[in-house]
């Protein structure tokens, strides 16, 4: 990968890097949101989520959150992004299970207004692995303008977040 | 009807007798000839004060045949009309009194408030005539503009109440629109003047617009008793109007002041193309948070040397779309035209218009510019249509992931007419509504550079991203670049050669 461009190249270099590790106390459930300077969010899978380790395969994924609400029902329209699904820090965007039995639980990490999911992943599971943080991609959130700054306060640059996956790697050693 | 009858004696009377001035007088009696309105102040004073002393109507107005015993100051002014109706010339020798006339102080008319008095003469025009020459300004014609302040037409509104009951006692009758309105006459009296003083005619569609505003703060008081004054007259009953506003009204101590007296011409618009060099230069200027992220724009190179030769007060500039801060624009320029806000200068021979293309050209190397001429406002109007069906030709630096050979990128070629699904890229999402749009690129060209970077040229539909085409945008664009070589795929120059026909040919 050629230096400088986060994610492989392609759009996502233009994106900065925010983590959010061990989400709701799982471990390794560790997600990233990618910030562009014109404040929208794309989030992704981080590279240590167990989905995108060796010998997982996802069974599906489902965007039906709860038996009211559904991403995929999100409509977004005008500039404003009129009709939004409003999104808090923990809100499940989609539940993913994988051929092993276990379901993994998506979370927004961020708030802001959902301005769309990733229906590529629902015919073709096997992207979400092989390109997690470009093609693969879960959602893309839009943040209020006043909190464009203020939410990733919260989560890990990507020299924090390295630390930790060193820290995680040193204690199973 | 252009001048005074005997039937408008007694109105004559009233009005001269209430504080109204000779030129209103003549406005409510209904006169309509232009040159009548002109004569000195003085004159026209005497004229009316004689006329309603002769008690034999013999000596009034048009009744022919015109008396011959009155001298008849300004000949050379009266036109014909005028002389047959002879009614200047029933201005009476004063025996001698005239003098006093003069110096005495001119009564505020409780009317016009001084607009048909001091705002005629020949002071004025100069001090309107003086601030038009201080502003430098090229015109050929003007248009005169005046502005008055609302009492005026409810002082108007009064008058004519007065004089409508007056000849109700005569059983005559007198609508709204029968009496001459205060700004014809104002212009009768003034366009003569200042077009002489200023050497050229008056005339309504000029682009030259010259503009006074009066105001009387003395009595700005009076109409508050009407909300929006126009509106308000309209509606209002006269018991109405009677019961909250002196009719005839007060006679004022103070004439109107001028507030402003301003000058603007009509835009002018300078068109041409351009050509961006550089990879660091937006369009526009570039502020976020009001900071600026770039010291200049395409915008500003070539219209500070625009604005200070024509010496315009501000400028709106606009183009057959634009580029992105780090793309270039090569070829034949991107067409685009600048509206220069009240320009003091607006004749410019072919031969200046080329100077000026030199030293916008001498002044930066980021930008070029051709073709530059003045064009009229329609003209801007073409540059914008079609903007849509256009075909833009491109050429991409592209960088690849994965190794490539000159065999893996050769199908490019071959493809044509290829039909994108573009979601709304993701760079300007934020201030564009999320829509899946479909766009053709026409033709494409692969250039081998190494094993990780080609050029591509491309032929596109107008409004195709293709920074987006090129790297995916997350797979928002389908097919991208990257997913038909099935390599991640990403874009690292853009330049954009705009081919158009608009504004090619100079016409001078």
């Amino acid at each position: 990968m050629a230096a400088g461009r986060a994610g492989g190249g392609g759009a996502a270099r233009y994106f900065t890097r925010w983590y959010k590790p061990d989400v709701k106390g799982r471990p390794c459930e560790d997600f990233c949101v990618l910030q562009h300077s014109n404040r929208i969010c794309v989030i992704t899978l981080a590279e240590a989520h167990p989905l995108l380790q060796n010998g997982k395969t996802i069974k599906s994924i489902n965007y039906q959150i709860s038996p009211n609400c559904s991403r995929l029902q999100n409509k977004v329209s005008g500039k404003s992004k009129r009709g939004a699904q409003f999104l808090t820090e923990l809100a499940p965007l989609c539940r993913i299970s994988s051929t092993d039995g276990e379901e993994y639980t998506i979370y927004s990490c961020i708030r802001g207004r959902l301005i769309e999911v990733n229906e590529s992943i629902l015919s073709n599971p096997a992207i979400l692995q092989e390109k997690p943080s470009t093609e693969g991609y879960i959602a893309v959130v839009l943040p209020k303008f006043e909190e464009s700054k203020s939410i990733t306060q919260g989560l890990l640059t990507q020299k924090e977040y390295e630390e930790v996956l060193l820290k995680r790697h040193n204690n199973s050693a | 009807m252009s001048s005074l009858t005997e039937k408008d004696k007694p109105i004559v009377q009233l009005l001269l007798n209430t504080g109204t001035c000779p030129r209103c007088i003549f406005r409510f009696c209904r006169v309509g000839s232009q040159t009548l309105y002109r004569h000195p102040y003085k004159d026209l004073t005497e004229f009316l004060k004689n006329n309603q002393q002769q008690e034999d109507a013999a000596g009034f107005g048009v009744v022919d045949p015109p008396c011959k015993r009155i001298r008849l100051e300004h000949t050379e002014e009266v036109p014909d009309d005028l002389n047959q109706n002879g009614v200047l010339k029933h201005v009476p020798l004063v025996n001698d009194d005239s003098a006093a006339v003069e110096n005495s102080t001119v009564e505020v008319c409780n009317v016009c408030l001084g607009i048909l008095q001091e705002f005629c003469e020949a002071d004025f025009v100069k001090r309107v005539c003086e601030k038009v020459k201080s502003a430098d300004y090229q015109f050929t014609s003007f248009v005169f503009s005046v502005s008055l302040p609302p009492q005026l037409s409810v002082r108007e509104r009064a008058a004519w109440l007065l004089v409508k009951q007056e000849m109700g006692k005569l059983g005559l009758s007198l609508a709204k629109d029968d009496i001459v309105q205060l700004k014809e006459a104002y212009k009768w009296i003034i366009h003569p003047q200042l077009s002489e003083e200023l050497g050229v005619p008056a005339d309504g569609k000029s682009l030259f617009e010259v503009s006074v505003v009066f105001a009387h703060p003395e009595t700005d008081e009076e109409c508050r008793f009407l909300m929006a004054v126009m509106k308000a007259l309209e509606k209002i009953k006269e018991e109405d109007f009677l019961k909250h506003f002196p009719c005839p009204p007060s006679s004022p101590k103070n004439l109107c002041v001028a507030l402003e007296i301003q000058c603007n011409n009509g835009a002018v618009f300078v068109a041409g193309r351009y050509n961006k060099y550089s990879r660091n230069l937006p369009q526009t200027p570039w502020i976020i948070d009001g900071e600026r992220k770039l010291e200049s724009s395409v915008e500003e190179l070539i219209s500070e040397h625009l604005m200070a030769e024509f010496k315009a007060d501000s400028f709106n500039f606009s183009s057959s779309g634009r580029e992105d801060v780090d793309v270039r624009t090569l070829g034949n320029g991107r067409p685009f035209a600048i509206e220069l806000v009240n320009p003091r200068r607006i004749h410019f021979t072919a031969e200046e218009m080329k100077e000026l293309q030199q030293t916008i050209n001498n002044s930066s190397d980021k930008i070029r510019v051709r073709d530059l001429q003045l064009v009229t406002r329609e003209a801007i109007g073409r540059m914008k249509e079609g903007e849509e069906e256009k075909t833009k030709t491109y050429s991409a630096l592209v960088w690849t992931d994965k190794a490539i050979q000159k065999e893996d990128i050769a199908f490019l070629d071959d493809i044509k007419e290829l039909k994108l699904d573009q979601k709304t890229p993701l760079r300007v999402l934020h201030r564009r509504p999320l829509a899946v749009r479909c766009r053709i690129i026409h033709t494409m060209k692969s250039e081998y550079i190494d094993e990780h970077h080609f050029r591509l040229h491309l032929k596109t539909q107008a409004g195709t991203y293709i920074k987006e085409f090129v790297h995916g945008d997350f797979g928002r664009t389908k097919p991208n670049i990257g997913s038909l070589l099935n390599r991640t795929a990403d874009i690292l120059e853009l330049d954009v050669e705009v081919i158009v026909d608009w504004a090619r040919n100079r016409c001078d």
